[in-house]
């Protein structure tokens, strides 16, 4: 099997494969946490309350006063991880073509530039997190297999896309095929593990402004 | 009652609903709520971080209510949930939650951490994993009426020392009056100024109101254990008596536990809506003020600060209420740092002051309390809790630290002005 052979087998049946499962898995895991529902909630709530679960869904997204202070390492690697991860997936003009070959909808791309100097940056803010990870004692504690599989899997699409734009180490055909293979299977440890997060802390967010907003409470 | 493990884990299950089970998704193990809580920031020790304390009720979720989880436990995978393991626990879940809600307002992903530990402990007290000092509040609660063991005759006795001091009837079990007052043991056996106080301010605002004898009681140890049932029948006797004597409104007092239970848990616990309304002294202080009928003269010049009551003000929204008031009476107030939603917490709500076993580590955590009073430079330390009160005064005398701790019920009582009088 050539180099591109192997490349269209990414881009072709195992893509297919990994959107399937992922987009399998989202609804799975989706199901799981709906149909367990919430019984209604029979004290009266507060009128013109401050917040919302909406609210709480943005507004969440800063840290609560004080916080910055005490834990900068999180907030400002969790920033730049996840601004650098966002421009690079959605931003980059290769990335753009292939969200328009499967939904023909498109949008303008960011200079491959700025989006190389952001995936540098969300992938040391990811070394910064591993180390603390295992520095903090909270931290490794709190931490299982799980969270270093789902670091690395977050890892190396960075890593391969990059190594790949700058033809690093391998063939282009090759770093390329890596580059996929390494989304694919993201795509496929997303629904289950911790990375779920990106689609269930905007529940969480939800739930938790609306509790707090029927004590008349913005959270 | 005997409690037995499979009740524990069957309770486990039971609690957990949609929001649980996303937020034990959503955790991505970033350890901020650590950083939120006082029993970690005060003593550093990574077992008190916040979600790490639900971790047996996390493996539930997982075993019973996602597929991998399933499959695990299918094939012999996963690690099941021991009496050993919640007896190492139960610290974590009773000693050292006070079930403030900080964490609850810092997780990034947004998981309501305090509403899952709350939840827990159904599974915990099941279990036979409560505390044995709260397993005896709670069981003099039901028995008794009141989880300090008080009578109606020792509030019938504080009646006629109010009546006498202040030469205004207490009313009792007056049908139609317009509210029913409550009261928690730690005032009736504490702090008698709240009722001599509280009878001043209605009589000079003209309100109707009345005890009633069978549930003067407002504390609800069940919710603090994590027992439903009998959260519920705690809670039942001031509906009954509320319904009783036809009142439009139900007064919770000083205390911050008593108002979540009646006020959010309590229409839960019995299953449809109150006809009356419940609300928190401080709400119908702030009533009373606007409508002009809580008139005040004087101002207080002593330096003065308040502390914010979890339960009534991050999880009870009741915060702008006592700053109003507090702008009547108080020439010199000064806000602690963090106040309002994010305050620190006494270090004993939640059952942690009934527990005798958490007393060394909740005068460890009152160290932040310190610092944020430090920091204002009061002498006086306002409050709207019977039980951070008396917390607090312990905290202040283990530290020796000159401030005095009140009620602002009752301040604003010695600045009232009374027309007959």
């Amino acid at each position: 099997m050539s180099h591109l052979d192997l490349l269209t087998f990414a881009r072709g049946s195992a893509l297919n494969w990994a959107l399937m499962l992922f987009v399998a898995g989202v609804i799975l895991r989706l199901f799981e946490i709906y149909s367990l529902g919430r019984k209604a909630d029979l004290a009266v709530s507060r009128t013109e309350p401050p917040g919302s679960g909406m609210r709480t869904v943005f507004t969440r997204t800063l840290p609560p006063r004080g916080m910055l202070k005490r834990e900068p390492v999180t907030y400002i690697s969790g920033y730049v991880f996840h601004t650098g991860l966002f421009l690079a997936i959605f931003f980059l003009a290769p990335h753009i073509e292939l969200f328009r070959g499967l939904t023909g909808l498109h949008w303008p791309a960011l200079p491959t530039a700025l989006i190389d100097a952001a995936v540098v940056a969300a992938m040391v803010a990811l070394l910064a997190q591993l180390a603390n990870r295992m520095a903090s004692p909270v931290k490794r504690m709190l931490s299982g297999v799980g969270d270093y599989v789902a670091w690395a899997a977050t890892l190396l699409p960075l890593l391969t896309g990059y190594m790949a734009y700058h033809h690093l180490f391998f063939e282009y055909t090759l770093m390329l095929t890596l580059h996929i293979f390494s989304v694919e299977l993201l795509l496929v440890l997303l629904p289950f593990t911790k990375l779920f997060h990106a689609f269930s802390l905007f529940i969480s967010r939800w739930y938790n402004g609306d509790w707090f907003r029927r004590k008349g409470v913005a959270s | 009652m005997s409690a037995t493990l499979a009740k524990g884990v069957n309770a486990f299950k039971e609690v957990i609903d949609a929001p649980i089970a996303s937020y034990f998704s959503s955790c991505v193990h970033c350890g901020l709520c650590a950083d939120a809580c006082l029993f970690y920031t005060e003593t550093g020790e990574a077992k008190y971080t916040p979600i790490h304390k639900l971790e047996p009720l996390r493996r539930v979720w997982k075993q019973e209510y996602t597929l991998l989880g399933k499959l695990g436990k299918m094939l012999g995978l996963s690690k099941l949930v021991t009496d050993a393991e919640l007896t190492e626990w139960e610290p974590l879940v009773y000693d050292s939650c006070t079930l403030c809600g900080r964490c609850s307002m810092v997780c990034p992903v947004g998981n309501d951490i305090t509403y899952m530990i709350r939840k827990m402990r159904e599974g915990m007290s099941a279990s036979g994993h409560a505390p044995e000092d709260m397993i005896a509040a709670t069981t003099r609660a039901v028995n008794i009426g009141s989880p300090m063991g008080v009578k109606w005759p020792a509030l019938q006795a504080q009646i006629k020392h109010v009546q006498a001091e202040t030469g205004i009837e207490v009313p009792v079990e007056k049908e139609g009056a317009d509210y029913l007052v409550l009261m928690s043991s730690m005032e009736i056996i504490n702090f008698p100024e709240y009722l001599s106080g509280l009878s001043r301010i209605f009589k000079q605002a003209g309100v109707s109101w009345t005890l009633a004898q069978d549930a003067f009681e407002a504390t609800n140890s069940g919710i603090q254990i994590g027992a439903s049932d009998l959260a519920r029948e705690i809670v039942s006797r001031i509906v009954v008596a509320a319904e009783r004597l036809k009142v439009k409104c139900v007064i919770s007092p000083e205390c911050g536990h008593a108002f979540t239970a009646l006020r959010w848990e309590g229409p839960n616990l019995m299953g449809k809506p109150y006809s009356f309304d419940v609300k928190h002294i401080l709400e119908v202080l702030d009533e009373l003020h606007a409508a002009g009928k809580l008139k005040t003269s004087g101002m207080d010049n002593r330096p003065l600060t308040y502390h914010d009551p979890c339960q009534i003000g991050r999880r009870g929204g009741v915060v702008e209420q006592p700053r109003r008031l507090l702008g009547e009476v108080a020439a010199d107030f000064r806000e602690m740092p963090d106040a309002g939603v994010m305050n620190w917490c006494c270090g004993g709500g939640g059952g942690v002051s009934a527990n005798t076993r958490a007393e060394s580590l909740r005068l460890q955590a009152f160290k932040v309390k310190k610092r944020q009073l430090e920091a204002t430079g009061a002498g006086t330390l306002v409050t709207a809790c019977a039980n951070c009160r008396i917390v607090m005064e312990e905290g202040l005398e283990h530290y020796h630290m000159n401030v005095a701790v009140i009620g602002l019920t009752e301040l604003l009582a010695e600045y009232l002005v009374e027309e007959d009088a």
